[in-house]
Parts: C-alpha cells; sequence; structure tokens
C-alpha cells in the first residue's frame, strides 16, 4: 500500500466518522488542561505583582501614551547613544589613528622597508580603514545594543509590537513585521534573517524588501556624525546633542513611515493578499538581568556586527587607496568617477564625492564617511589637515575640523540634509543583498530589494533639493 | 557533607549538579538525545544553557529559536545531547515553528521529552504538555517560573500534578537555577528507564473512531514499517491534517524518519 492510498482509505473512513473529530479533539485536550489546572492550582495567595504590570501595560499600550513612550524610548535611547559614544570614540580614534597610524606607518616605511605603494595598500589603506570603522562604530554599538536587549528582556519589545500591530495591519503587512524591523535598527542581515518569524510568504516579502528602511547599525553613525557636524552646530552649544539627537530621531522615525508606505504600496500591487492576524502573548515583565543581558550582547551582537565590518572595510581600504592613487591620463580613477557623477549628484542635493563613496561602501555602510574625507580632501586638494595628507583615510582631530574640510568641499546644510536623507534610503549592504538572495532565493526579490529603497532616496531627495533651492 | 558515606551523595539532589559536565557544542556520539518543548516565553532556553552551559541569546517573543539549536552535557558518565525546539502553543495547527517542533518529537525519536510549562500560565501551558503526552510517554513536565507564580500568589500542586499527568512533574525557577538538579535526576532516570509512566492518554469516545484508527495504524504499518507512534499519524489523517496527509501521501514520512535519524 502506498502513501496516496492510505490518505485515500482514511478519507473514505473519515466521511464515515461524525463530523468535528478534530475540534472534538482540541476540546477535550481543552477541557483536560482546564481540569487539571484547576484541580492543582492554589490561587488564594496574594497578589502583588499582577495590579502594577496591568496598569503599565495599559499605559504602554494605551493608544494616547503608548505611541509618545515608543518614541521617548527611542529618543533616549539615541541620545545615550550619541552623548555616551563620543569620548571612547574619541580615546580608540586617538589610540588607533593619531598614535598608531604614524607608528605603523614609519615602522613600514623605516624598519621592514616596504615599497611605497605596499606600505600605502597596507598601512594607509588597509589598516586605517579598519581602525576608523572600529573607532567610529565599536562604542556606539556597545551602548546602543545593550539598551536595546535590556528593553528586550524587560519585555518592552512585544508591547511595541503590540502598538504597530494596528498600523502594519492597515498597510496589509505582518504584526510581527515591527520586530523584524526593530532587528533591522541593529543590522538589517539580521533583520531578513529575523523575518522567518513570519510565517505567510507574501508578509515575509514585504517585511525582507521594506526592512532596509530601518536604519542600520551601519548608518547610526553617519547619522549621528553629519547630525551633530551640521545641525547640532546651528543650535546653541548647550541645545546642540539634543539637537543632534531629534534630528537623527526625525530619520528614523521617517524610516519607519516609509516602511509603513512601502508596505503599502507592495500590498496594493505586487503582493497583494490578507494580512494574517497572529495571537501575541504579552509575556509578564521581568526584572532585566543587567549583567548577563551585557555579556550576550557584547558577544551575540557587537563583536559579531564589528568583525563583519571589519571584514568588510579591509579589503574596501585597498580598492581606496588603489582608486585614488592611479592615475587614468590626467587624473586618477577616483576623479574620474567625481567628475562624471556630479552632475547627477546634484540634482538630488548631494555632490560626486558622495555617490562615488556609496559605490565603495556597497559592501559595508560604515565606510561611507571615511570615504568620502578622504576623497574629499583629495579632489580640494586641501593640504595641511591630517598628517598623511591627500588620498589617505584619515580622522579629522575634531569634529568641527570635520566642518572645515566638507564646507571647503562646497558642502552646505542641504548637502547634509540630502546626505542623511540618502543614507536612509539606499540600496542595502551587500551581506544584506546577500542574505535577501539566501532567504528568498529569488533574483527577482531581490532586485526589488535592492532598487527600491534608491528610488525613494532619488524621489525623495530630488524633491527636497527642488523645494530647498526654490525657498533659498 | 563532608562525612557522609558515598551511598547517600550519590542520592543527594545537589550531586546531580555538582556531578553535571557542561559540554557545549561538543555533541559528538551521544548516549540519549533530550528534546526540550515548550510555550514560548516559558524559559526554556534558560533551562537550555542551564545544561548545557552555553549563552543561547533569549528573547521575549514567539519564533525566538527559529530553527532547533543543540548542545550536550554529561551526566554519570552518559551523554546526552539536549535539542531546543521552537516555541509552540500547540503540536497541530500549521505554523513552520510549530511543525519542528512536532517532526521532533515524532520522528527524531528523542530518549526523554521535557516539557518546560509557564507556571503562571498553567492552563494553557497544559494544552501543549498533553499533546506531547499523546504522543510520547517518555516525558517529564517542568513548572517554570514557580517564583512569578510566587509573587502572583499562585501555589502548584507538584504532586497532584504529576498523579493528573502520569509523568514525572518538576517545580523550577530556571533563572536562579532551583529545581535544574531535580530536574537532571528525572532526566537520568527517564533516560535510564527507571522512571514508570502512565501518561494520561484521552478516550477517544467518537463512534467507530477506534475501528478506523486501527485500520489506518495497521496500513501505515505496513507501509512504513519504520515509522514510530504510527497511532498518532493515524489520528491526524483522520482528522484531516493537510500537512501530515502530504507527508504521507509523498512518502515524506518515510524521510522524515532518516532525516532526524542521522542527527
Amino acid at each position: 500500500m502506498t502513501g496516496e492510498e492510505i490518505i485515500k482509505s482514511a478519507e473514505k473512513l473519515r466521511m464515515g466518522l461524525p463530523p468535528g473529530v478534530r475540534d472534538h479533539w482540541i476540546e477535550d485536550i481543552y477541557a483536560e488542561s482546564d481540569r487539571i489546572a484547576s484541580r492543582n492550582l492554589d490561587q488564594s495567595g496574594i497578589s502583588h505583582r499582577l495590579s502594577w504590570e496591568r496598569r503599565l501595560d495599559w499605559f504602554l499600550t494605551n493608544r494616547w501614551t503608548g505611541y509618545p513612550t515608543m518614541v521617548l524610548m527611542l529618543a533616549i535611547v539615541l541620545w545615550l547613544t550619541i552623548a555616551g559614544a563620543n569620548v571612547p570614540s574619541g580615546w580608540l580614534a586617538t589610540l588607533l589613528l593619531e598614535n598608531g597610524h604614524p607608528l605603523l606607518k614609519n615602522f613600514a616605511d623605516n624598519t621592514l622597508h616596504l615599497p611605497w605603494w605596499l606600505s600605502g595598500v597596507l598601512v594607509d589603506g588597509l589598516y586605517l580603514t579598519t581602525a576608523w570603522v572600529v573607532s567610529v562604530m565599536l562604542p556606539p554599538m556597545a551602548i546602543f545594543f545593550p539598551l536595546f536587549t535590556l528593553l528586550e528582556d524587560f519585555g518592552y519589545l512585544p508591547r511595541v509590537a503590540f502598538n504597530l500591530d494596528n498600523l502594519f495591519h492597515r498597510v496589509g503587512a505582518h504584526g510581527k513585521q515591527a520586530l523584524t524591523m526593530s532587528m533591522g535598527w541593529g543590522c538589517n542581515a539580521a533583520g531578513v534573517v529575523a523575518t522567518r518569524v513570519i510565517d505567510s510568504p507574501r508578509e515575509r516579502l514585504i517585511a525582507i524588501i521594506t526592512n532596509n528602511f530601518a536604519l542600520c547599525n551601519g548608518r547610526w553613525p553617519t547619522q549621528i556624525l553629519i547630525a551633530t557636524v551640521f545641525l547640532g552646530t546651528l543650535a546653541s552649544p548647550g541645545l546642540a546633542s539634543f539637537v543632534a539627537a531629534g534630528s537623527v530621531l526625525g530619520i528614523a522615525l521617517f524610516g519607519v513611515a516609509l516602511t509603513f508606505l512601502a508596505s503599502w504600496m507592495l500590498s496594493r500591487t505586487v503582493l497583494q493578499g490578507e494580512a494574517s492576524t497572529f495571537s501575541l502573548e504579552l509575556p509578564p515583565y521581568r526584572p532585566p538581568q543587567i549583567l548577563r543581558t551585557l555579556y550576550t550582547s557584547l558577544i551575540d551582537r557587537t563583536l559579531i556586527v564589528l568583525w563583519r565590518a571589519i571584514v568588510f572595510a579591509a579589503p574596501a581600504g585597498i580598492v581606496l587607496w588603489s582608486m585614488a592613487n592611479i592615475n587614468i591620463g590626467s587624473a586618477s580613477i577616483a576623479e574620474w568617477l567625481i567628475n562624471g557623477l556630479d552632475p547627477i549628484a546634484w540634482l538630488i542635493g548631494l555632490n560626486g564625492v558622495i555617490l562615488v563613496a556609496y559605490i565603495v561602501a556597497i559592501p559595508a555602510n560604515e565606510i561611507v564617511i571615511p570615504t568620502i574625507l578622504m576623497l574629499t580632501v583629495m579632489v580640494t586638494g586641501i593640504s595641511g589637515v591630517g598628517e598623511q595628507g591627500a588620498g589617505v583615510m584619515f580622522d579629522a582631530s575634531s569634529e568641527s575640523s570635520l566642518a572645515i574640510i566638507l564646507r571647503d568641499g562646497g558642502w552646505t546644510t542641504l548637502t547634509a540634509v540630502s546626505l542623511m536623507l540618502f543614507s536612509l534610503c539606499h540600496n542595502p549592504c551587500s551581506t544584506t543583498i546577500y542574505t535577501i538572495w539566501k532567504e528568498t532565493k529569488s533574483a527577482k526579490w531581490t532586485a526589488l530589494a535592492t532598487f527600491l529603497p534608491v528610488v525613494f532616496g532619488i524621489v525623495i531627495c530630488g524633491i527636497v533639493a527642488l523645494f530647498w533651492r526654490l525657498i533659498a | 557533607m563532608t562525612n557522609c558515606a558515598p551511598s547517600s551523595c550519590e542520592s543527594c539532589q545537589v550531586a546531580a549538579v555538582s556531578k553535571l559536565e557542561k559540554l557545549g557544542m561538543k555533541l559528538g556520539q551521544a548516549d540519549y538525545v533530550i528534546a526540550l518543548a515548550g510555550n514560548p516565553n516559558t524559559g526554556k532556553s534558560t533551562i537550555f544553557n542551564a545544561l548545557t552551559g552555553l549563552r543561547q541569546h533569549t528573547g521575549n517573543w514567539p519564533g525566538k529559536t527559529i530553527a532547533r539549536a543543540e548542545g550536550a552535557f554529561s551526566l554519570g558518565g552518559k551523554k546526552y545531547k539536549i535539542v531546543d525546539l521552537p516555541g509552540t502553543y500547540s503540536l497541530l495547527s500549521a505554523t513552520d515553528d510549530e511543525e519542528v517542533a512536532r517532526d521532533f518529537i515524532l520522528f527524531g525519536r528523542p530518549d526523554v521529552t521535557v516539557v518546560v510549562i509557564d507556571a503562571t500560565r498553567l492552563e494553557r501551558n497544559l494544552n501543549l504538555a498533553l499533546q506531547v503526552l499523546q504522543i510520547t510517554n517518555r516525558a517529564v513536565v517542568c513548572v517554570n517560573l514557580i517564583d512569578e507564580a510566587k509573587a502572583h500568589g499562585i501555589t502548584v500542586d507538584e504532586r497532584g500534578l504529576a498523579r493528573d499527568l502520569g509523568v514525572p512533574v518538576v517545580l523550577a525557577t530556571a533563572r536562579k537555577g532551583e529545581g535544574i538538579d531535580r530536574l537532571l535526576q528525572e532526566i537520568g532516570d527517564m533516560a535510564n528507564g527507571n522512571t514508570p509512566t502512565s501518561p494520561q492518554k484521552l478516550k477517544y469516545e467518537v463512534p467507530g473512531l477506534r475501528e478506523a484508527m486501527e485500520k489506518i495504524t495497521a496500513e501505515l504499518e505496513a507501509a512504513y514499517p519504520n515509522v514510530p507512534h504510527r497511532e498518532w499519524i493515524a489520528m491526524r489523517l483522520l482528522e484531516g491534517d493537510p500537512r501530515i496527509a502530504a507527508a504521507v501521501a509523498s512518502g515524506e514520512i518515510g524521510n522524515l524518519m532518516a532525516d532526524h535519524a542521522a542527527t
């Protein structure tokens, strides 16, 4: 007897049985659970947790207080990250860039006597890019991830999902997308993998394609740096960190709005269908285990993401150094590209340097800012800024000197705003693209997930640039 | 404690934990396979971590353990492989998580299935425990989060629960390590076949069902002699469970067996 025949035989027998056998069986299980539970449970003790938990749940998931609390929590996490990351980031920069780099360069040139191009590729390209990534990324990640994990352990994230479920449902997506979106705030590749919790393939694809609108860890430093240098300085010094945090928060929330917009568009066009419901149990609040959380989020998240950044940044550093130092005709490869892309970039409020930086930084978003700096110095030929001179990715010794370099490179407040918007809306990094392909096994969806954000970015930046120039 | 006789040390409960050797990912060839099942958010992963020494990150939402996680520990000279299954509310409906968990309990032939349930949500959590008991006799029920239950003024009758379910029941607060030693002891006893069980099997009081089930079970036995838990599969077929039907029709049910045997 084959499997098919057994199924037929079972079907026939099933017809002979009274209807609702399955329901009957499930009802039996529930009735039995009820019976056993009531027999072995004594609820007579005094509960001193239930009442405050109920009140807190009401507060966190209420329509009027729930949303503001979410925004406030995000703002606090961002502000703590911005305000707290500065100091350790400075230490690392001093150690790895200001002192480490000249030391290594000296060692390579004078002790090892490496040829100029080899020491250039290794020390000025590979080492410097990697060191920049470590000093810029490690401190904010070491603050942002543990804070996020603490909220998760406390039980806040399921409440966020509960709040957002309604909105996601309205745009035809799955409520669990709130969770994959918040994973995306750490790393889009991780967010894409996390969409496995969504069972419906349609809703899972929506979550995958729109995950890039969640600002990832590689882009937080770009946002934070540009906001601090260009927007924070517009306010008085006392308010600078709040203005900076506020603008980054604005970009992050704009990303959430774009997630809803893109989900809505997808579910009305290529991914039509009903939104499925799911039951989400609001777990009891648990005091977070702070030390354990610090340990696991450092090991599981921070170091893994950092390692990935280093792996991608190192070869990109070599490419950058080569592009800036290999000439075709009268100019280097980098200069040709920058001049070629300048007119297109102008239309969307950016410049050729930024676009080239985004192409070079496809492997890892983290290196966008270092690349921009290096290319700007090279094009404007600013001398005496940073000891290493043109063509080397360097750390501007203070944030104000960063602003000077960029202003000399023709930057305005519009450039800064456009860069922040473009950083939110452009193609995912190569790891994320590869992850999307692995998860969807489809070139079509991977391509859509890659190009949809770029189209959004060009349209949004174009509109902003147009109106900005009309008004100014 | 220093001058206690060796025999009393062996039976002492604390000895279980002190002799526990956490092997982490060193799986190798295990003597016994333990499956860890439970509703989402019951502290399953905490128990997994306590037994294996691994630091699997625990999250607060359904579907956190997306694929199954594996680890190992050694106790009393035997090596145990422990498989942390995705958290599920039942083994019946059609999500991927539930299928992973169900397939492992059915075809992975775990020597012991530990069902972790939340003391503060006993009634809802017992559904899953009862469903597991319909499949296998070799189960230990671990009622976790006893500290939270206490905070809510709830007490659970361990003996009564064990009597009603027909399998060993352990009360635990895994986060504080309470009850882990007893859980280990029960797992060891069950794996070594020292625990008599009489699990709570539901009676099918539907006319004609018993006969129909026996017929399908016999047919399954002829077609797939190696597939275990045929009665349970027959029951699902008679209910019209689409996933099980598809697996039987395509012959995949035989492969599932082979897949899980390899692990």
